[in-house]
């Protein structure tokens, strides 16, 4: 014997339930709103061939390439400004498209207009069901950026030092620390740490160009790669230092943290060795 | 109508505590047959600070076997015939970074579970579960910071491994029922309190699979299940 209430009930579980998803398949960007049906056309066009029909990174392109392509349907992403294992926003998204990779074959699309790029943010929100159960976290905050000093490049360096960055990215940074070659990605595939002295004056990293970006990248992680969230362990001014003395790194790049190390006479100030850090025998190297 | 209350009233008695722990036993013995793979040596030289805390190297963990053909670190766990369990467990596992190695090796949680990552050692992990059911997400821990607290949501047996070092490999099963064990170095388990059903059990090993059996217990009987793997000589 099933009431009318009953009856009821269902019909507004289902409609909210259809409520959601269809909200589920909105993207929202400012004032743009893309939408899943549209991004779907988009996504067969330029997508497809990389991503593949299922968005699961299996495109027929992918055996190519390296670093493979995105599994939307996994809805693990590299570039976020959400914690680590939560989804990113649909901004986080709108920027990926538009960026691109650097180092990889994901190419910046200028050739979308802004409604494209939104429309295939909605699209790609439905390939993975986690869109319609979680909703993306909360955007790290990163605070003001101090005064670039030889003080805090040489406490960044004490912390790349103490936080054992240069086990995979290198005692300078190259990408050759002790567990480099052994780095796989979530998938198992070989991954190299990034490089911080390859590339000329435009040299950038993958999820933005900005001191702000680099600052979020130890908070959030890189999702799916070996790189894990320092957001538990680091505090702000702290991660701040570190940022100043990553720029130093660039050796190429012209910036702000390298002009105050030249001012410095080109040599970070090296307080007395900590018993409980090690210093890396690699440290040697020419350099090349 | 008499149908639907009955079910009302079985739901409540089953949700009852009374319930969901009786006096019946299911134990047994997990063992192979066959060769297993030999456990690799860890060669640990990169990190001086846990090679030094292994006079003799370690070897890999996939397969632990015992004497006479015991297998150790499988979980086993009724997968079906428990009743629902609504409350998460309050107390927190914990699992162990020492040595660079994971202590447990295999840790079964529940899901809403609190999950403590110690480390205990003078060198940074990461701690990178590499779910897929549930979020996967990855953490820096230096030494000497407090620990993780985590959770998951859903039901997933986990690999977890530490980038840094690449050896370090483990697993996090979260399991729905709080009717589950892991074998000891001798193969056995013991799943004590039950109450009276016809339940399925389940053992997992993270190389060779799963098995189930059925069985049936009522009062306080103590039955015996004992499951066979076949080893993978690679």
């Amino acid at each position: 014997m099933r009431t009318t209430s009953q009856r009821l009930l269902k019909h507004f579980a289902l409609a909210v339930l259809f409520s959601v998803f269809s909200l589920a398949q909105e993207a929202h960007v400012g004032n743009l709103t893309g939408h899943a049906a549209s991004g779907k056309k988009l996504y067969r066009r330029f997508c497809v061939g990389c991503h593949g029909p299922l968005g699961d990174g299996n495109g027929e392109n992918a055996q190519w390439i390296d670093p493979k392509p995105r599994d939307f349907t996994a809805a693990t992403f590299k570039c976020r400004s959400t914690p680590t294992g939560t989804l990113p926003t649909d901004d986080d998204l709108y920027n990926s498209v538009g960026r691109g990779f650097t180092n990889s074959n994901m190419p910046h699309w200028d050739a979308l207009t802004n409604q494209n790029r939104i429309d295939l943010v909605a699209y790609i929100k439905t390939l993975s069901p986690r869109w319609q159960s979680e909703k993306a976290g909360e955007p790290i905050k990163v605070p003001a950026e101090p005064a670039v000093t030889i003080e805090s490049i040489s406490h960044g360096a004490e912390l790349f030092q103490k936080m054992e960055c240069w086990k995979c990215h290198g005692p300078q940074g190259k990408g050759d620390g002790p567990s480099a070659a052994t780095l796989t990605d979530s998938k198992d595939n070989p991954i190299r740490p990034y490089n911080f002295a390859s590339g000329a004056d435009d040299s950038r990293f993958k999820c933005g160009s900005t001191n702000q970006d680099l600052y979020r990248i130890f908070m959030t992680g890189v999702d799916g790669t070996p790189m894990p969230s320092f957001a538990d362990v680091i505090q702000p001014k702290d991660a701040w230092d570190l940022v100043h003395y990553l720029r130093t790194l660039q050796t190429h790049r012209h910036s702000k943290e390298n002009d105050v190390l030249k001012a410095s006479g080109g040599k970070i100030p090296s307080k007395a060795p900590e018993s409980n850090s090690p210093a890396p025998s690699e440290n040697k190297g020419s350099g090349n | 109508m008499f149908t639907k209350r009955c079910f009302a009233a079985l739901f409540t008695v089953a949700l009852s505590p009374g319930l969901l722990f009786g006096a019946a036993t299911i134990s047994g013995k997990i063992t192979y047959t066959g060769t297993p793979a030999k456990a690799k040596v860890i060669d640990m030289s990169k990190e001086p600070t846990c090679a030094k805390q292994h006079p003799t190297p370690i070897t890999t963990e996939a397969v632990v076997t015992g004497a006479n053909n015991t297998l150790a670190n499988v979980v086993v766990y009724i997968s079906a015939g428990a009743p629902e369990e609504p409350n998460p467990a309050t107390q927190a596992v914990t699992f162990t970074q020492k040595g660079c190695q994971y202590i447990p090796h295999v840790i079964a949680l529940r899901p809403g579970q609190e999950l403590k990552v110690v480390n205990e050692d003078q060198t940074s992990h990461n701690i990178h579960p590499l779910a897929k059911v549930n979020r996967e997400w990855n953490k820096s821990q230096p030494p000497g910071t407090p620990p993780l607290s985590e959770k998951f949501d859903k039901e997933e047996f986990i690999p977890v491994k530490c980038n840094v070092h690449p050896w370090m490999h483990g697993y996090f099963a979260v399991l729905k029922t709080s009717h589950y064990a892991i074998s000891g170095q001798d193969g056995t388990f013991k799943l004590p309190d039950l109450p009276a059903g016809k339940y399925t059990i389940t053992a997992w090993q993270e190389d060779y699979g799963t098995q189930t059996q059925d069985v049936t217990v009522s009062g306080n009987d103590s039955k015996t299940v004992d499951f066979t793997f076949k080893a993978k000589p690679y």
